[in-house]
Protein backbone atom coordinates (compact mmCIF):
# COMPACT_ATOMS: atom_id res chain seq x y z
CA UNK A 1 0.00 0.00 0.00
CA UNK A 2 1.51 3.33 -0.46
CA UNK A 3 0.31 5.02 2.62
CA UNK A 4 3.34 2.76 3.56
CA UNK A 5 5.54 5.60 2.16
CA UNK A 6 2.95 8.61 1.57
CA UNK A 7 1.44 10.33 4.75
CA UNK A 8 -0.09 12.85 2.85
CA UNK A 9 -0.97 15.15 0.12
CA UNK A 10 -1.43 18.71 -0.21
CA UNK A 11 -2.20 21.55 -2.90
CA UNK A 12 -2.26 25.10 -2.18
CA UNK A 13 -3.35 28.20 -4.56
CA UNK A 14 -1.76 31.59 -4.66
CA UNK A 15 -4.53 34.08 -5.53
CA UNK A 16 -4.62 37.99 -5.85
CA UNK A 17 -7.32 40.47 -6.04
CA UNK A 18 -6.76 42.36 -8.86
CA UNK A 19 -7.21 45.58 -7.15
CA UNK A 20 -5.01 45.77 -4.73
CA UNK A 21 -0.99 46.12 -4.03
CA UNK A 22 0.39 42.94 -2.74
CA UNK A 23 0.20 42.90 1.24
CA UNK A 24 3.97 43.63 1.15
CA UNK A 25 2.82 47.37 -0.59
CA UNK A 26 -0.55 47.36 1.59
CA UNK A 27 -1.06 49.29 4.55
CA UNK A 28 -2.56 47.37 7.85
CA UNK A 29 -5.82 49.46 6.47
CA UNK A 30 -6.06 47.85 2.90
CA UNK A 31 -4.89 44.34 4.17
CA UNK A 32 -8.39 44.60 6.38
CA UNK A 33 -10.26 45.58 3.48
CA UNK A 34 -8.74 42.29 1.74
CA UNK A 35 -9.72 40.16 4.66
CA UNK A 36 -13.43 41.63 4.33
CA UNK A 37 -13.60 41.56 1.10
CA UNK A 38 -12.72 37.94 1.76
CA UNK A 39 -14.89 37.02 4.41
CA UNK A 40 -17.56 38.76 2.42
CA UNK A 41 -17.17 36.66 -0.86
CA UNK A 42 -17.41 33.25 1.58
CA UNK A 43 -20.34 34.45 3.15
CA UNK A 44 -21.95 35.17 -0.07
CA UNK A 45 -21.00 32.17 -1.94
CA UNK A 46 -24.12 30.23 -0.02
CA UNK A 47 -22.32 27.13 -0.41
CA UNK A 48 -21.53 24.21 2.08
CA UNK A 49 -17.99 26.21 2.76
CA UNK A 50 -19.54 28.84 3.55
CA UNK A 51 -20.89 27.08 7.18
CA UNK A 52 -18.25 24.91 7.53
CA UNK A 53 -15.07 27.55 7.40
CA UNK A 54 -14.55 29.85 10.48
CA UNK A 55 -12.40 32.69 11.09
CA UNK A 56 -9.57 32.28 13.38
CA UNK A 57 -8.33 35.35 14.83
CA UNK A 58 -4.41 34.86 15.58
CA UNK A 59 -4.16 38.29 17.83
CA UNK A 60 -6.00 36.39 20.42
CA UNK A 61 -3.75 33.21 20.86
CA UNK A 62 -0.93 32.80 22.52
CA UNK A 63 2.45 31.73 21.01
CA UNK A 64 2.38 28.26 21.79
CA UNK A 65 -0.79 27.97 19.89
CA UNK A 66 0.14 29.88 17.13
CA UNK A 67 3.30 28.08 16.64
CA UNK A 68 1.12 24.84 16.97
CA UNK A 69 -0.80 25.34 13.88
CA UNK A 70 2.31 25.56 12.22
CA UNK A 71 3.11 22.23 13.42
CA UNK A 72 -0.23 21.35 11.67
CA UNK A 73 0.80 22.73 8.52
CA UNK A 74 -2.16 24.69 8.88
CA UNK A 75 0.03 28.07 8.26
CA UNK A 76 3.97 29.06 7.32
CA UNK A 77 6.34 30.27 10.38
CA UNK A 78 6.25 33.27 8.30
CA UNK A 79 2.48 33.53 8.51
CA UNK A 80 2.28 33.95 12.31
CA UNK A 81 5.90 36.07 12.91
CA UNK A 82 3.11 38.93 12.21
CA UNK A 83 -0.46 38.81 12.73
CA UNK A 84 -1.52 42.13 11.82
CA UNK A 85 -3.65 42.59 9.00
CA UNK A 86 -3.92 38.86 8.89
CA UNK A 87 -6.36 36.34 8.93
CA UNK A 88 -7.01 32.81 9.07
CA UNK A 89 -9.86 30.54 8.02
CA UNK A 90 -10.13 27.00 8.73
CA UNK A 91 -12.67 24.23 8.21
CA UNK A 92 -13.56 22.62 11.15
CA UNK A 93 -11.95 19.40 10.03
CA UNK A 94 -8.56 21.43 9.49
CA UNK A 95 -8.52 19.75 5.78
CA UNK A 96 -9.38 23.16 3.99
CA UNK A 97 -7.75 26.70 4.78
CA UNK A 98 -7.14 30.00 3.55
CA UNK A 99 -4.26 32.13 4.92
CA UNK A 100 -5.15 36.29 4.11
CA UNK A 101 -2.61 38.76 3.76
CA UNK A 102 0.75 36.05 4.13
CA UNK A 103 2.84 36.47 0.85
CA UNK A 104 -0.30 36.45 -1.41
CA UNK A 105 -3.87 37.91 -0.64
CA UNK A 106 -5.28 34.41 -0.77
CA UNK A 107 -3.45 30.70 -0.19
CA UNK A 108 -6.04 28.35 -0.55
CA UNK A 109 -4.78 25.02 1.05
CA UNK A 110 -5.88 21.78 1.24
CA UNK A 111 -4.52 18.63 2.85
CA UNK A 112 -5.91 14.93 2.69
CA UNK A 113 -4.44 11.50 3.93
CA UNK A 114 -2.65 9.22 1.76
CA UNK A 115 -1.82 9.79 -1.30
CA UNK A 116 -4.51 11.82 -3.59
CA UNK A 117 -3.29 13.98 -5.63
CA UNK A 118 -6.30 14.47 -8.16
CA UNK A 119 -8.67 14.76 -5.26
CA UNK A 120 -7.03 17.07 -3.22
CA UNK A 121 -6.44 19.48 -6.37
CA UNK A 122 -10.20 19.11 -6.75
CA UNK A 123 -11.03 20.14 -3.52
CA UNK A 124 -8.73 23.27 -3.82
CA UNK A 125 -10.24 23.93 -7.67
CA UNK A 126 -13.40 23.74 -5.91
CA UNK A 127 -12.88 26.29 -3.58
CA UNK A 128 -10.80 28.68 -6.08
CA UNK A 129 -14.17 28.88 -8.23
CA UNK A 130 -16.51 29.68 -5.86
CA UNK A 131 -14.43 32.63 -4.61
CA UNK A 132 -13.68 33.44 -8.11
CA UNK A 133 -17.29 34.36 -8.71
CA UNK A 134 -17.30 36.81 -5.95
CA UNK A 135 -13.73 38.46 -6.43
CA UNK A 136 -11.60 39.44 -9.14
CA UNK A 137 -7.96 37.57 -9.50
CA UNK A 138 -4.88 39.27 -10.83
CA UNK A 139 -5.04 37.38 -14.13
CA UNK A 140 -2.71 37.98 -16.96
CA UNK A 141 -3.12 35.52 -20.24
CA UNK A 142 0.59 35.43 -20.84
CA UNK A 143 1.52 34.72 -16.88
CA UNK A 144 -1.44 33.66 -15.51
CA UNK A 145 -2.34 33.72 -11.85
CA UNK A 146 -0.54 37.09 -10.76
CA UNK A 147 1.40 36.32 -7.98
CA UNK A 148 3.91 38.52 -5.56
CA UNK A 149 6.90 36.09 -5.68
CA UNK A 150 7.47 35.32 -10.03
CA UNK A 151 9.04 31.56 -8.40
CA UNK A 152 4.30 31.20 -8.53
CA UNK A 153 3.00 32.53 -11.71
CA UNK A 154 1.43 30.98 -13.76
CA UNK A 155 -1.40 28.19 -11.99
CA UNK A 156 0.30 29.71 -8.53
CA UNK A 157 -0.19 25.85 -8.03
CA UNK A 158 1.72 24.41 -5.29
CA UNK A 159 0.94 20.13 -4.86
CA UNK A 160 2.96 18.33 -2.45
CA UNK A 161 3.05 15.00 -1.15
CA UNK A 162 4.80 14.02 2.39
CA UNK A 163 7.24 11.20 2.06
CA UNK A 164 8.35 8.88 4.84
CA UNK A 165 11.62 7.68 3.35
CA UNK A 166 13.84 5.88 5.86
CA UNK A 167 15.68 3.69 4.03
CA UNK A 168 16.54 6.38 1.14
CA UNK A 169 17.83 8.03 3.94
CA UNK A 170 19.60 5.69 5.63
CA UNK A 171 21.47 4.40 2.21
CA UNK A 172 22.06 7.87 1.21
CA UNK A 173 20.34 7.59 -2.08
CA UNK A 174 18.15 10.86 -1.36
CA UNK A 175 21.11 13.19 -1.58
CA UNK A 176 21.50 11.92 -5.51
CA UNK A 177 17.67 11.46 -6.00
CA UNK A 178 17.23 15.22 -4.94
CA UNK A 179 19.65 16.50 -7.68
CA UNK A 180 17.71 14.42 -10.41
CA UNK A 181 14.54 15.81 -9.43
CA UNK A 182 15.31 19.78 -9.92
CA UNK A 183 16.13 18.63 -13.23
CA UNK A 184 12.09 17.50 -13.83
CA UNK A 185 10.81 21.13 -12.13
CA UNK A 186 9.95 19.09 -8.42
CA UNK A 187 11.93 19.62 -5.26
CA UNK A 188 12.23 17.32 -2.09
CA UNK A 189 13.47 18.95 1.01
CA UNK A 190 12.89 18.06 4.75
CA UNK A 191 9.39 18.77 7.08
CA UNK A 192 11.17 18.70 10.35
CA UNK A 193 14.60 20.14 9.78
CA UNK A 194 16.64 20.80 6.62
CA UNK A 195 20.34 19.48 5.90
CA UNK A 196 21.18 15.79 4.88
CA UNK A 197 19.38 14.01 7.31
CA UNK A 198 15.60 15.67 8.36
CA UNK A 199 14.27 14.36 11.50
CA UNK A 200 12.04 11.15 11.32
CA UNK A 201 13.19 11.23 7.58
CA UNK A 202 9.73 12.73 6.20
CA UNK A 203 10.80 15.01 3.16
CA UNK A 204 7.89 16.77 1.06
CA UNK A 205 8.07 16.47 -2.53
CA UNK A 206 6.68 19.39 -4.54
CA UNK A 207 6.44 20.70 -7.87
CA UNK A 208 8.30 23.80 -8.60
CA UNK A 209 7.68 24.88 -11.91
CA UNK A 210 3.98 26.74 -12.19
CA UNK A 211 4.23 28.57 -15.67
CA UNK A 212 3.61 27.15 -19.00
CA UNK A 213 2.50 24.14 -17.19
CA UNK A 214 -1.20 23.34 -16.34
CA UNK A 215 -2.50 21.97 -13.05
CA UNK A 216 -3.32 18.46 -14.70
CA UNK A 217 0.27 18.21 -16.53
CA UNK A 218 2.17 18.97 -12.88
CA UNK A 219 -0.25 16.93 -10.93
CA UNK A 220 0.78 14.00 -13.59
CA UNK A 221 4.25 14.57 -13.02
CA UNK A 222 4.22 14.75 -9.64
CA UNK A 223 2.29 11.66 -9.45
CA UNK A 224 5.02 9.80 -11.73
CA UNK A 225 7.67 10.86 -9.74
CA UNK A 226 6.51 9.68 -6.54
CA UNK A 227 5.44 6.54 -7.68
CA UNK A 228 8.63 5.50 -8.68
CA UNK A 229 10.20 7.17 -5.13
CA UNK A 230 7.79 5.05 -3.45
CA UNK A 231 8.69 1.91 -5.10
CA UNK A 232 12.68 2.62 -4.36
CA UNK A 233 11.54 2.90 -1.27
CA UNK A 234 10.03 -0.48 -0.91
CA UNK A 235 12.68 -1.92 -2.67
CA UNK A 236 15.31 -0.35 -0.55
CA UNK A 237 13.27 -1.17 2.36
CA UNK A 238 12.99 -5.21 1.90
CA UNK A 239 16.78 -5.12 1.35
CA UNK A 240 17.06 -3.34 4.74
CA UNK A 241 14.78 -5.85 6.34
CA UNK A 242 16.93 -8.69 5.13
CA UNK A 243 19.35 -8.31 7.96
CA UNK A 244 18.96 -8.79 11.58
CA UNK A 245 20.52 -5.36 12.51
CA UNK A 246 17.13 -3.65 10.87
CA UNK A 247 14.90 -5.89 12.94
CA UNK A 248 16.33 -5.39 16.17
CA UNK A 249 16.89 -1.30 15.36
CA UNK A 250 13.14 -1.46 14.95
CA UNK A 251 12.23 -3.49 17.80
CA UNK A 252 14.52 -1.80 20.26
CA UNK A 253 13.09 1.47 19.03
CA UNK A 254 9.49 0.48 19.85
CA UNK A 255 10.73 -0.75 23.58
CA UNK A 256 12.57 2.66 24.10
CA UNK A 257 9.29 4.51 23.27
CA UNK A 258 6.93 2.06 25.13
CA UNK A 259 9.01 2.09 28.43
CA UNK A 260 11.27 5.59 28.31
CA UNK A 261 10.36 8.22 31.25
CA UNK A 262 11.85 11.33 29.11
CA UNK A 263 12.70 11.49 25.73
CA UNK A 264 13.91 14.58 23.80
CA UNK A 265 12.36 15.83 20.75
CA UNK A 266 14.86 14.38 18.34
CA UNK A 267 15.53 10.85 20.14
CA UNK A 268 11.50 10.77 19.69
CA UNK A 269 11.54 11.18 16.06
CA UNK A 270 14.16 8.86 14.89
CA UNK A 271 12.99 6.29 17.22
CA UNK A 272 9.13 6.97 15.64
CA UNK A 273 10.43 7.12 11.77
CA UNK A 274 11.31 3.09 12.77
CA UNK A 275 8.52 1.72 14.62
CA UNK A 276 6.89 3.24 11.48
CA UNK A 277 8.64 1.25 8.87
CA UNK A 278 8.95 -1.58 11.05
CA UNK A 279 4.70 -1.69 10.95
CA UNK A 280 4.84 -0.91 7.04
CA UNK A 281 7.37 -4.29 7.03
CA UNK A 282 4.61 -5.97 9.00
CA UNK A 283 6.96 -6.50 11.74
CA UNK A 284 5.58 -5.03 14.02
CA UNK A 285 1.60 -5.59 14.71
CA UNK A 286 0.55 -4.52 17.88
CA UNK A 287 0.90 -0.56 17.04
CA UNK A 288 -1.14 0.64 13.78
CA UNK A 289 0.72 3.22 11.05
CA UNK A 290 -2.09 5.94 12.13
CA UNK A 291 -1.24 6.15 15.94
CA UNK A 292 2.47 6.92 14.95
CA UNK A 293 1.74 9.59 12.28
CA UNK A 294 -0.93 11.38 14.65
CA UNK A 295 2.29 10.80 17.37
CA UNK A 296 4.79 12.75 14.83
CA UNK A 297 2.28 15.62 15.36
CA UNK A 298 1.49 15.60 18.96
CA UNK A 299 4.55 15.54 19.92
CA UNK A 300 6.08 18.57 18.53
CA UNK A 301 7.30 21.14 21.46
CA UNK A 302 4.74 23.91 20.81
CA UNK A 303 1.84 20.97 20.60
CA UNK A 304 2.76 19.23 23.74
CA UNK A 305 2.10 22.92 25.37
CA UNK A 306 -0.86 23.82 23.38
CA UNK A 307 -1.67 20.24 25.34
CA UNK A 308 -0.93 21.40 28.48
CA UNK A 309 -2.03 24.59 28.44
CA UNK A 310 1.19 25.86 29.76
CA UNK A 311 4.57 27.09 29.00
CA UNK A 312 7.04 23.83 29.47
CA UNK A 313 10.72 23.88 30.01
CA UNK A 314 12.76 21.47 27.92
CA UNK A 315 12.89 19.04 30.75
CA UNK A 316 9.14 19.08 31.89
CA UNK A 317 8.35 18.69 27.56
CA UNK A 318 10.84 15.69 27.72
CA UNK A 319 8.89 13.79 30.38
CA UNK A 320 5.48 14.95 29.03
CA UNK A 321 6.14 13.37 25.63
CA UNK A 322 7.57 10.15 26.77
CA UNK A 323 3.94 9.79 29.00
CA UNK A 324 2.03 10.62 26.20
CA UNK A 325 4.04 8.16 23.81
CA UNK A 326 3.87 5.56 26.40
CA UNK A 327 0.22 6.05 27.06
CA UNK A 328 0.01 5.47 22.67
CA UNK A 329 1.69 2.50 22.61
CA UNK B 1 26.48 35.38 -38.69
CA UNK B 2 22.84 35.45 -38.12
CA UNK B 3 21.12 35.19 -34.54
CA UNK B 4 20.56 31.55 -33.81
CA UNK B 5 17.12 32.28 -32.72
CA UNK B 6 15.83 34.78 -34.70
CA UNK B 7 17.69 34.12 -37.37
CA UNK B 8 17.16 37.80 -38.19
CA UNK B 9 19.47 39.91 -36.21
CA UNK B 10 23.02 39.61 -36.63
CA UNK B 11 24.54 37.87 -33.59
CA UNK B 12 26.64 39.60 -31.58
CA UNK B 13 26.78 37.64 -27.98
CA UNK B 14 28.29 34.46 -28.14
CA UNK B 15 27.09 32.16 -25.34
CA UNK B 16 28.85 28.65 -23.65
CA UNK B 17 26.71 26.96 -21.03
CA UNK B 18 26.81 23.80 -19.68
CA UNK B 19 22.96 22.79 -17.94
CA UNK B 20 22.98 19.78 -16.37
CA UNK B 21 26.27 18.59 -17.14
CA UNK B 22 25.46 19.32 -20.82
CA UNK B 23 27.65 21.45 -22.73
CA UNK B 24 25.88 23.61 -25.35
CA UNK B 25 27.02 26.91 -27.36
CA UNK B 26 24.74 29.85 -28.74
CA UNK B 27 25.61 33.06 -31.21
CA UNK B 28 22.24 35.16 -30.50
CA UNK B 29 21.99 38.70 -31.09
CA UNK B 30 21.74 41.25 -28.24
CA UNK B 31 17.80 41.17 -28.19
CA UNK B 32 17.23 37.53 -27.92
CA UNK B 33 20.33 37.59 -25.78
CA UNK B 34 18.10 39.88 -23.42
CA UNK B 35 15.24 37.62 -23.58
CA UNK B 36 16.54 34.48 -23.07
CA UNK B 37 18.19 36.46 -19.87
CA UNK B 38 22.19 36.62 -20.64
CA UNK B 39 22.27 40.43 -20.81
CA UNK B 40 24.34 41.23 -17.78
CA UNK B 41 26.54 37.76 -17.00
CA UNK B 42 28.26 39.75 -14.30
CA UNK B 43 25.55 41.32 -12.36
CA UNK B 44 24.92 37.91 -10.68
CA UNK B 45 28.29 38.50 -8.50
CA UNK B 46 27.29 42.21 -7.58
CA UNK B 47 24.52 40.60 -6.59
CA UNK B 48 25.92 38.36 -4.28
CA UNK B 49 25.58 39.58 -0.61
CA UNK B 50 21.59 40.70 -1.93
CA UNK B 51 19.19 38.22 -0.60
CA UNK B 52 18.20 34.66 -2.56
CA UNK B 53 15.07 35.73 -4.38
CA UNK B 54 16.31 39.48 -5.04
CA UNK B 55 19.04 37.77 -6.90
CA UNK B 56 16.64 36.02 -9.17
CA UNK B 57 16.06 39.57 -10.62
CA UNK B 58 19.70 39.95 -10.94
CA UNK B 59 20.91 39.76 -14.60
CA UNK B 60 17.98 42.23 -15.65
CA UNK B 61 19.26 45.48 -13.31
CA UNK B 62 18.80 47.91 -15.87
CA UNK B 63 20.30 51.32 -15.84
CA UNK B 64 18.65 53.40 -17.79
CA UNK B 65 14.80 53.08 -16.50
CA UNK B 66 15.91 53.26 -12.64
CA UNK B 67 13.52 56.28 -12.11
CA UNK B 68 10.37 54.44 -13.56
CA UNK B 69 7.73 54.40 -10.89
CA UNK B 70 4.21 51.62 -10.72
CA UNK B 71 1.67 54.01 -11.33
CA UNK B 72 -0.64 51.77 -9.08
CA UNK B 73 1.59 50.89 -6.09
CA UNK B 74 4.84 53.24 -6.87
CA UNK B 75 7.59 50.43 -6.85
CA UNK B 76 10.62 50.80 -8.65
CA UNK B 77 12.39 47.92 -10.56
CA UNK B 78 15.33 48.61 -8.21
CA UNK B 79 12.55 47.84 -4.79
CA UNK B 80 11.86 44.58 -6.65
CA UNK B 81 15.00 43.09 -7.66
CA UNK B 82 16.53 44.31 -4.29
CA UNK B 83 13.66 42.67 -2.64
CA UNK B 84 12.42 39.63 -4.53
CA UNK B 85 8.71 41.31 -4.35
CA UNK B 86 7.00 42.49 -7.02
CA UNK B 87 4.58 45.30 -5.81
CA UNK B 88 1.45 45.32 -7.04
CA UNK B 89 -0.42 43.32 -9.87
CA UNK B 90 0.65 46.28 -12.58
CA UNK B 91 4.14 46.14 -12.32
CA UNK B 92 3.89 43.45 -14.20
CA UNK B 93 2.85 45.13 -17.15
CA UNK B 94 4.99 48.52 -15.89
CA UNK B 95 8.21 45.83 -15.30
CA UNK B 96 7.27 43.44 -17.78
CA UNK B 97 10.70 43.94 -20.05
CA UNK B 98 13.09 43.60 -16.70
CA UNK B 99 10.98 41.00 -15.62
CA UNK B 100 10.53 38.41 -18.25
CA UNK B 101 13.99 37.19 -18.68
CA UNK B 102 14.21 36.54 -14.71
CA UNK B 103 10.93 35.08 -15.14
CA UNK B 104 12.10 32.49 -17.96
CA UNK B 105 14.55 31.48 -15.66
CA UNK B 106 12.58 30.42 -12.60
CA UNK B 107 10.13 28.17 -14.68
CA UNK B 108 11.91 27.44 -18.24
CA UNK B 109 9.20 29.02 -19.92
CA UNK B 110 6.41 32.60 -20.07
CA UNK B 111 3.50 31.57 -21.57
CA UNK B 112 0.78 29.98 -18.97
CA UNK B 113 -1.09 27.34 -19.71
CA UNK B 114 -4.28 25.69 -17.30
CA UNK B 115 -6.82 27.26 -15.64
CA UNK B 116 -8.40 31.01 -16.14
CA UNK B 117 -10.58 33.11 -14.18
CA UNK B 118 -14.34 32.93 -14.89
CA UNK B 119 -14.63 36.33 -15.64
CA UNK B 120 -11.48 36.08 -18.25
CA UNK B 121 -12.87 32.69 -19.98
CA UNK B 122 -16.03 34.59 -20.53
CA UNK B 123 -14.40 37.32 -22.39
CA UNK B 124 -12.50 35.39 -24.36
CA UNK B 125 -15.50 33.18 -25.52
CA UNK B 126 -17.34 36.49 -26.45
CA UNK B 127 -14.06 37.73 -28.03
CA UNK B 128 -13.91 34.79 -30.64
CA UNK B 129 -17.72 34.51 -31.16
CA UNK B 130 -17.02 37.97 -32.54
CA UNK B 131 -14.62 38.06 -34.84
CA UNK B 132 -16.07 35.43 -36.20
CA UNK B 133 -19.31 37.11 -36.60
CA UNK B 134 -17.19 39.28 -38.43
CA UNK B 135 -15.93 37.15 -40.90
CA UNK B 136 -19.50 35.52 -41.34
CA UNK B 137 -20.39 39.47 -42.61
CA UNK B 138 -17.75 39.37 -44.76
CA UNK B 139 -18.60 37.06 -47.38
CA UNK B 140 -15.26 37.85 -49.61
CA UNK B 141 -12.95 37.04 -46.54
CA UNK B 142 -15.57 33.38 -46.50
CA UNK B 143 -14.72 32.49 -49.64
CA UNK B 144 -11.45 33.27 -49.32
CA UNK B 145 -10.64 31.04 -46.97
CA UNK B 146 -12.79 28.40 -48.20
CA UNK B 147 -10.87 28.48 -51.15
CA UNK B 148 -7.72 27.99 -50.29
CA UNK B 149 -9.12 25.04 -48.22
CA UNK B 150 -10.68 23.63 -51.40
CA UNK B 151 -7.70 23.65 -53.06
CA UNK B 152 -6.02 21.70 -50.08
CA UNK B 153 -8.05 18.97 -50.56
CA UNK B 154 -8.01 18.43 -54.12
CA UNK B 155 -4.05 18.42 -53.39
CA UNK B 156 -4.80 15.65 -50.35
CA UNK B 157 -6.86 13.81 -52.60
CA UNK B 158 -10.13 14.48 -50.11
CA UNK B 159 -12.44 14.83 -52.74
CA UNK B 160 -15.33 14.18 -50.27
CA UNK B 161 -14.44 17.42 -48.46
CA UNK B 162 -13.32 19.39 -51.99
CA UNK B 163 -17.45 18.92 -53.24
CA UNK B 164 -18.76 20.02 -49.77
CA UNK B 165 -16.58 23.08 -50.06
CA UNK B 166 -17.19 24.17 -53.52
CA UNK B 167 -21.00 23.57 -52.31
CA UNK B 168 -20.72 25.92 -49.52
CA UNK B 169 -18.47 28.43 -51.86
CA UNK B 170 -21.17 28.52 -54.67
CA UNK B 171 -23.86 29.24 -52.10
CA UNK B 172 -22.17 32.04 -50.85
CA UNK B 173 -21.12 33.79 -54.14
CA UNK B 174 -24.88 33.06 -55.14
CA UNK B 175 -26.30 35.45 -52.27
Amino acid sequence: MNSDVVISTRVRLARNLSDFPFPCKLNEKGKQMVVDKVETAIKESNSALSGEIQFLDLSKMNDAQRTSLVEHHLVSPEFISDTKGRALLVTKDNKISIMVNEEDHLRIQVIKEGFNLQETYSTADKVDTLLDENLKFAFNKKLGYLTQCPTNLGTGMRASVMLHLPALQRTRAIGRIAGNLSKLGLTIRGIYGEGSEPKGAMYQLSNQVTLGISEKAALENLKNITEQLVNQEKITRERLFESLETKDAVFRSLGILKYAKSISHDEAMKLLSNVRMGIAAGEIKEVSAETVDRLFTEIQPAALMVKENKRLSPEERDKIRAELISAAL
Amino acid sequence: MKCQKCGMREATTHIKTVTNGEYAQYELCSECAKEMGYTNIFSDMENEFSNFLGSFFGNALPARTQATRCESCGSTYNEIAKSGHVGCPDCYETFREQLLPSIRRIHGNTSHCGKVPHSLEYTEIKEDSQAESENEKNPEIKIKSLKAELEKAVKEQNFEKAAELRDKIKELEGK
